[in-house]
């Protein structure tokens, strides 16, 4: 039994530093150095490094910290910058959304302007590392399912700060910077609108996201039950199958009576984990614009026991 | 036919827990096993019951429909059947066919010579379940304290609880299985992905390698944790979303019975501070 295991790894091989698939040109932007790290062997790969930055890599860093930065001199000033209150309150500070009043408009910066400034830099450097996926992708001869899956994400990000509060016609309706804050929000948006729960799209939403973790579950424990047969070379086991990919499906035919392929189990988790974040942007969207009372709405549908 | 071409010199004899080779043989596509005809019995036996609760209340409406657990008063003993007993005993059935449901994983391992970890990781999925309905109940004393069978009733239920105690995100356990789950999310999208494009790349491109996961990764951020830690990574995450889960609802009532943004007090009131 104990054998089967395979938690950890226990005889770790001695690599040389591997750069990375050859890219030509472009092969400048990997940096940082090549680093090997016997503790993350026992876990996954042993080599740290090197990272492809390039210009738009750089970019995305900087402007992730003026907008990290922003934030952090806000929360400062809130506790009039004592960094022992800083740290007391920590959990409890934010960086707010506009009051209403001010609509689209601009407001003053110690007024949600600040907010405003943070979320435009936050942005950026979201785009500019989505940009970077596709590129890397590119650079591989590799398609593009990773950039789009993040874009998916981008999706729901920018339905919560940016596309619902212009529809709303106020900024005030973006998530606040801030640990309690942004469940605070979070639990008044529910409130607000009759109760989330009663929401179709969230309810579409909270299953695929307890489903992705269920496929993760099962595909991860299958791998793992099944990688002394090889079966974490999943590309060998698509383009070559082995007896790991054999055993594994029929361990879940035999279990449930179907099972997937080892390449189409990666479209299941795939569509699983996209579909999280889409369904949950749409019922955000709809929230407020569409639909003013979730409650009422199932109501209205002899839904509500 | 269910059998898949390569399947014939799979089925072979042995690898049960209990009853030798009494049972050990395949329905379809099904392995039975012991264990196949326990989960079918509790299977069969909850969902009657089920339909059956149905049919004693006043629609047939599926968002509607419900079985309610006994009311506070019996505290932890047996309900009349309209009154209760019947959620107590589909809760008894699901147990019988969740653990049922695990050991026939556990059977189907062996005979396949894999590890246990599918059957593990059931497991917390299970212990989710029981926290609610019988570890939970058991703590505050009465069999009401369990989550009512229907859809949208099992939703008010949750916004009931998360309400008694102001605002449920406060509850440290619930963040950490919150934010269990989104990673798991993510971690699941990333490696899909990964593998979509390495085997289904671009026009005219040929399959990749594992050089290229390991490498769009590290361009990426610096890091690829490779082919089987992701694997071990996404089981560790998606088991402990359950644990935690489980965790946050036993706390809540039995160990904490104010308002969870209230619990946080304690840091605000460390000695370090002054």
């Amino acid at each position: 039994m104990r054998e089967n295991l395979n938690i950890f790894t226990k005889v770790q091989v001695a690599a040389p530093d591997y750069a990375g698939v050859p890219i030509g040109e472009a092969e400048e932007q990997r940096v940082g150095g090549i680093y090997h790290s016997t503790f993350m062997g026992r876990f996954g790969d042993a080599q740290i490094g090197p990272i492809y930055l390039g210009a738009t890599g750089i970019a995305s860093i900087i402007t992730f910290f003026i907008a990290f930065f922003i934030m952090g001199m806000n929360m400062a000033a809130s506790v009039d910058w004592s960094p022992i209150e800083f740290m007391r309150q920590f959990f409890w500070l934010t960086l707010d959304p506009p009051p209403a009043e001010y609509g689209l408009s601009f407001p003053p910066l110690w007024d949600g302007g600040w907010f405003l400034i943070a979320g435009f830099f936050l942005t950026t450097s979201i785009m500019l590392w989505w940009w970077r996926t596709f590129k890397i992708s590119q650079n591989l001869g590799m398609s593009n399912y990773l950039a789009w899956a993040f874009g998916s994400a981008i999706f729901l990000y920018l339905v919560l700060g940016f596309i619902r509060p212009i529809l709303m016609g106020s900024w005030s309706e973006a998530v606040p910077y801030g640990i309690f804050s942004h469940l605070d929000w979070t639990q008044n948006f529910s409130l607000r609108y009759g109760n989330l729960f009663y929401n179709p799209f969230h309810m579409l939403s909270i299953a695929f996201l307890y489903g992705s973790a269920v496929l993760f579950a099962m595909h991860g424990a299958t791998i793992v039950a099944t990688s002394r047969y090889g079966a974490d070379r999943e590309i060998d086991q698509i383009t070559d199958r082995g007896t790991a990919a054999e055993r594994g499906a029929l361990f879940w035919r035999w279990c449930m009576g179907f099972n997937a392929s080892v390449e189409s189990i990666h479209r299941w988790a795939w569509w699983f984990a996209v579909l999280t974040v889409l369904t949950g942007g749409v019922g955000i969207l709809l929230t407020g614009t569409a639909v003013d009372n979730w409650y009422l709405w199932a109501l209205e549908r002899g839904m509500v026991p | 036919m269910s059998m898949l071409s390569f399947e014939k010199k799979y089925r072979v004899k042995g690898g049960t827990l209990i009853g030798g080779d009494l049972l050990d043989f395949w329905v379809g596509p099904f392995y039975v096993g012991f264990f196949g005809v326990t989960t079918a019995v509790c299977a069969i036996l909850g969902t009657a019951l089920i339909l059956w609760g149905a049919a004693q209340g006043d629609t047939w409406n599926v968002w509607r429909i419900s079985i309610e657990p006994p009311p506070l008063s019996y505290g932890l003993s047996l309900a009349p059947m309209n009154d209760g007993g019947l959620w107590q005993m589909i809760t008894i059935f699901a147990c019988g066919a969740f653990g049922s449901w695990m050991l026939r994983q556990v059977e189907i391992s062996r005979k396949l010579g894999m590890g246990l970890h599918v059957p593990f990781a059931f497991g917390f999925a299970i212990f989710a379940y029981v926290a609610l309905v019988v570890i939970r109940p058991l703590l505050l004393g009465a069999w009401g304290h369990g989550f009512p069978y229907g859809i949208m009733s099992h939703l008010n239920w949750v916004s009931m609880i998360g309400y008694q105690f102001a605002a449920f995100h406060y509850n440290p356990a619930h963040m950490i299985a919150v934010t269990l789950f989104f990673t798991t999310c993510l971690a699941l999208a990333l490696h899909g992905a990964l593998i979509l494009m390495a085997t289904d790349p671009k026009r005219g491109e040929t399959v990749k390698t594992g050089e290229h996961e390991n490498t769009f990764f590290r361009d990426n951020i610096g890091y690829s944790i490779g082919a089987l830690g992701i694997h071990r990574l996404g089981m560790f995450t998606a088991i402990n979303a359950a644990f935690w889960s489980g965790i946050c609802m036993i706390i809540s009532g039995p160990f904490w019975s104010e308002s969870w943004p209230s619990w946080w007090n304690w840091w605000l009131e460390l000695p370090i501070w002054s």
